[in-house]
């Protein structure tokens, strides 16, 4: 366990189990399994910050781990559970169209996020350069899964995964943000989950459905 | 000492209408907390004048020449908006848009809203800076979906995924940035992101991450500035909150979103030494500056109409700081000031026109000179500000960007006349029919607040013909500062 290069290991193998939930994510039609897989990366993150911390000796990287703990494995997905039940939407699934399409422009999106990450990784001295590209990647599958669906949930969780990687490159690039950014960082994103909260009960209020196809009046003719 | 009161007034403001709220004095406390704001703002101004810039409260915030005048503007615009809110809102609750528990969220957020952009105008902190636009993001979401009809669901959520994902780029951005100014400036004490730190050591930054940083810092802070092809969200917010909100965010938002990105832009510029950045902001500004007034013909909207127009106005502004050197830059910041000024009295002018009318619909305006003179004057004295009718301030700022483009890139010139030409058509061509005519529409209930427009405009007259000495210095000073 000491050996710096099966942490080295242990991270690079954590960064891609990271990848393959984004993947996973863009292909589930279930709202509850998406929570599921959200939290996971949660967990994964959790792992990887803690490991890092470790090997690179920064206290401040376990703070942000029990943050992410908190906010990413217990807080966010406990809530996102009780707001589908609430909704009555939990065994809801929604069409998607063409999987495989889907995950063939994810492909491409990974070997570009790769592409773009070379110049930060040779620039970059932290232990966990090499998976800027992954942190990249999950960045850009996030952005495809709020893309391609239509439901007012998804699109949220797809958000949140995006922030996900967005913390991951952070601690990859430079072992994270000063403290203070990253505790506003999750203040943000906290409150700006409440208010997504709340228009989920006032959006099918108005229109009976979660489905955001209904919402396209508001265009130029 | 004045940079804490007006951070935290705002916030101290926010809380109490939250608690008071449904009170009848809340909308003149509002006016009053923006009020009280303004003075500390004042005070402010005239320390920046005695002693130059300021650093305090452990570097962590920063007053130049180029963020005094903004944060005064914001102040300003803060001030009249919320005055001008106050018989339109209460019209508004009179005809059952809104109740009193909204109009409660309306205020608190309200001022929640100028803090988080008096954060983001005065903090030396990139990070902060980000944190501050985010807020700004959420309070104005819920802003915006203040009715609660389906057309203003949909505006805010629009807004909020649109510009959720923008600032997220944005976020990516700093990231870089930190990595960047970390092998310079190191991990301790969080210097790494503070500006002045990072301008003082800029030429040292490594271009070519900070080349890739520019990008997503352009990208993610120029949704929130509304260029073209991110603009997606501005007409919808625009036409569906309540119409000081739309005063604010065209007025204010836009040009605190446009600041974000200038100020990344002296750090790129500095660093990677070429003309990447500014010939970026070139781009994007004359796209969103040509779009902006092709679709204005096709709006019914007035309040869409003038979103639209803004997206024009900031695409020009955007051109003007990517030619960059002293002019274009002197230009490009009095456009702004200008803009703020007259976007937001068109604004209220269009609210109380709309009120009038009791739709949005351009159609269904009809004669405003003969129910309301002043309401009516108003809307055609600033939409021939806005065109860029002389002597107003617009028309100086214009002529002063046209001919620096025409020296320095030729070839943008007709399409910058194309885009100005179009939008005078467009606008005038719609609002005339709207001020004069007959109409038999009943006068509004209250007395309509149209000190703020008549005020605004004003100034901007005054600005055709004469910029204050003190003004005109910090436009110099903030000029040399933007550089490019």
């Amino acid at each position: 366990m000491h050996s710096p290069y099966m942490i080295t290991g242990v991270l690079n193998l954590l960064a891609a189990s990271l990848l393959l939930i984004s993947f996973a994510m863009l292909s589930r039609r279930r709202t509850q399994r998406l929570i599921t897989l959200f939290a996971w990366q949660g967990v994964v993150l959790f792992a990887s910050t803690c490991l890092v911390g470790y090997r690179a000796d920064l206290t401040e990287l376990y703070y942000s781990a029990a943050l992410t703990l908190l906010l990413k494995v217990i807080a966010l997905p406990w809530i996102l559970h009780r707001l589908i039940h609430r909704l009555g939407v939990q065994w809801d699934s929604e069409p998607l169209v063409n999987i495989p399409a889907t995950m063939l422009v994810g492909l491409g999106l990974v070997i570009f996020a790769f592409g773009l990450a070379q110049p930060i990784s040779r620039m970059a001295t932290t232990i966990t350069r090499n998976t800027i590209g992954i942190a990249l990647a999950v960045i850009f599958l996030a952005f495809l899964m709020m893309i391609t669906r239509r439901r007012a949930i998804t699109q949220v969780i797809g958000f949140l995964a995006m922030e996900n990687g967005l913390f991951f490159a952070a601690t990859s690039a430079t072992y994270g943000m000063p403290m203070v950014i990253e505790l506003g960082i999750a203040l943000d994103l906290l409150i700006g989950f409440f208010i997504l909260g709340i228009f989920f009960f006032q959006i099918r209020e108005q229109f009976d459905s979660l489905d955001l196809s209904n919402m396209e009046s508001l265009k130029e003719e | 000492m004045e940079i804490l009161i007006i951070l935290g007034l705002p916030l101290l403001g926010a809380l109490l209408l939250a608690l008071f709220g449904p009170q009848r004095f809340a909308a003149d406390l509002n006016a009053g907390i923006s009020m009280v704001t303004l003075i500390a703002v004042v005070f402010l101004v005239m320390r920046v004048l005695q002693h130059g810039s300021i650093l305090a409260l452990h570097e962590q915030f920063f007053v130049d020449s180029f963020n005094v005048f903004l944060v005064a503007l914001t102040a300003f615009v803060g001030f009249t908006t919320a005055l001008f809110s106050r018989p339109y809102m209460r019209i508004e609750e009179q005809r059952g848009r809104l109740n009193a528990v909204r109009l409660r969220l309306y205020h608190s957020m309200y001022q929640v809203f100028m803090a988080a952009m008096f954060l983001a105008l005065l903090t030396n902190n990139m990070g902060l800076l980000w944190v501050a636009m985010e807020a700004a993001t959420l309070s104005t979401v819920l802003l915006v979906s203040l009715y609660r009809t389906r057309a203003s669901l949909e505006a805010a959520w629009k807004y909020f995924i649109l510009c959720g994902v923008g600032i997220a780029q944005a976020l990516f951005g700093t990231i870089l940035l930190y990595l960047a100014a970390e092998h310079v400036l190191g991990r301790e004490g969080m210097t790494a992101l503070l500006w002045t730190h990072l301008n003082a050591v800029k030429g040292e930054l490594e271009p070519r991450v900070l080349g890739l940083a520019f990008v997503f810092l352009l990208v993610g802070y120029g949704t929130k500035v509304g260029l073209a092809p991110l603009h997606n969200w501005l007409p919808d917010a625009h036409a569906e909150g309540p119409t000081p909100v739309s005063a604010v965010l065209s007025g204010l938002l836009l040009n605190v979103a446009l600041y974000a990105v200038i100020r990344c832009k002296i750090l790129v510029e500095g660093s990677i030494g070429t003309y990447l950045p500014g010939h970026m902001l070139m781009g994007f500004g004359l796209l969103s500056a040509v779009f902006g007034a092709f679709f204005l013909w096709r709006q019914r909207d007035i309040k869409r109409l003038f979103g639209y127009s803004s997206i024009e106005h900031m695409g020009i502004i955007t051109f003007a700081f990517g030619i960059g050197g002293s002019i274009a830059n002197f230009a490009a910041l009095l456009h702004m000031t200008v803009h703020s000024l007259t976007k937001s009295s068109i604004f209220f002018a269009a609210g109380h026109a709309s009120q009038t009318a009791q739709t949005q619909q351009m159609d269904g305006i009809r004669g405003l000179a003969s129910i309301s003179p002043t309401i009516g004057w108003g809307l055609m004295l600033g939409s021939l500000a806005i065109l860029g009718m002389p002597p107003f301030g617009v028309f100086a700022s214009e002529f002063l960007i046209l001919t620096t483009a025409m020296r320095e890139h030729p070839w943008t010139t007709p399409l910058l006349l194309i885009a100005l030409g179009v939008a005078f058509a467009a606008i005038f061509r719609k609002v005339q029919p709207m001020v004069f005519g007959d109409s038999d529409a009943p006068p509004l209930s209250h007395s309509p607040a149209l000190i703020p427009v008549f005020l605004h405009l004003a100034i901007v007259l005054m600005l055709g013909v004469y910029i204050p000495f003190v003004l005109a210095e910090w436009y110099r000073a903030a000029s040399l500062l933007i550089g490019g």
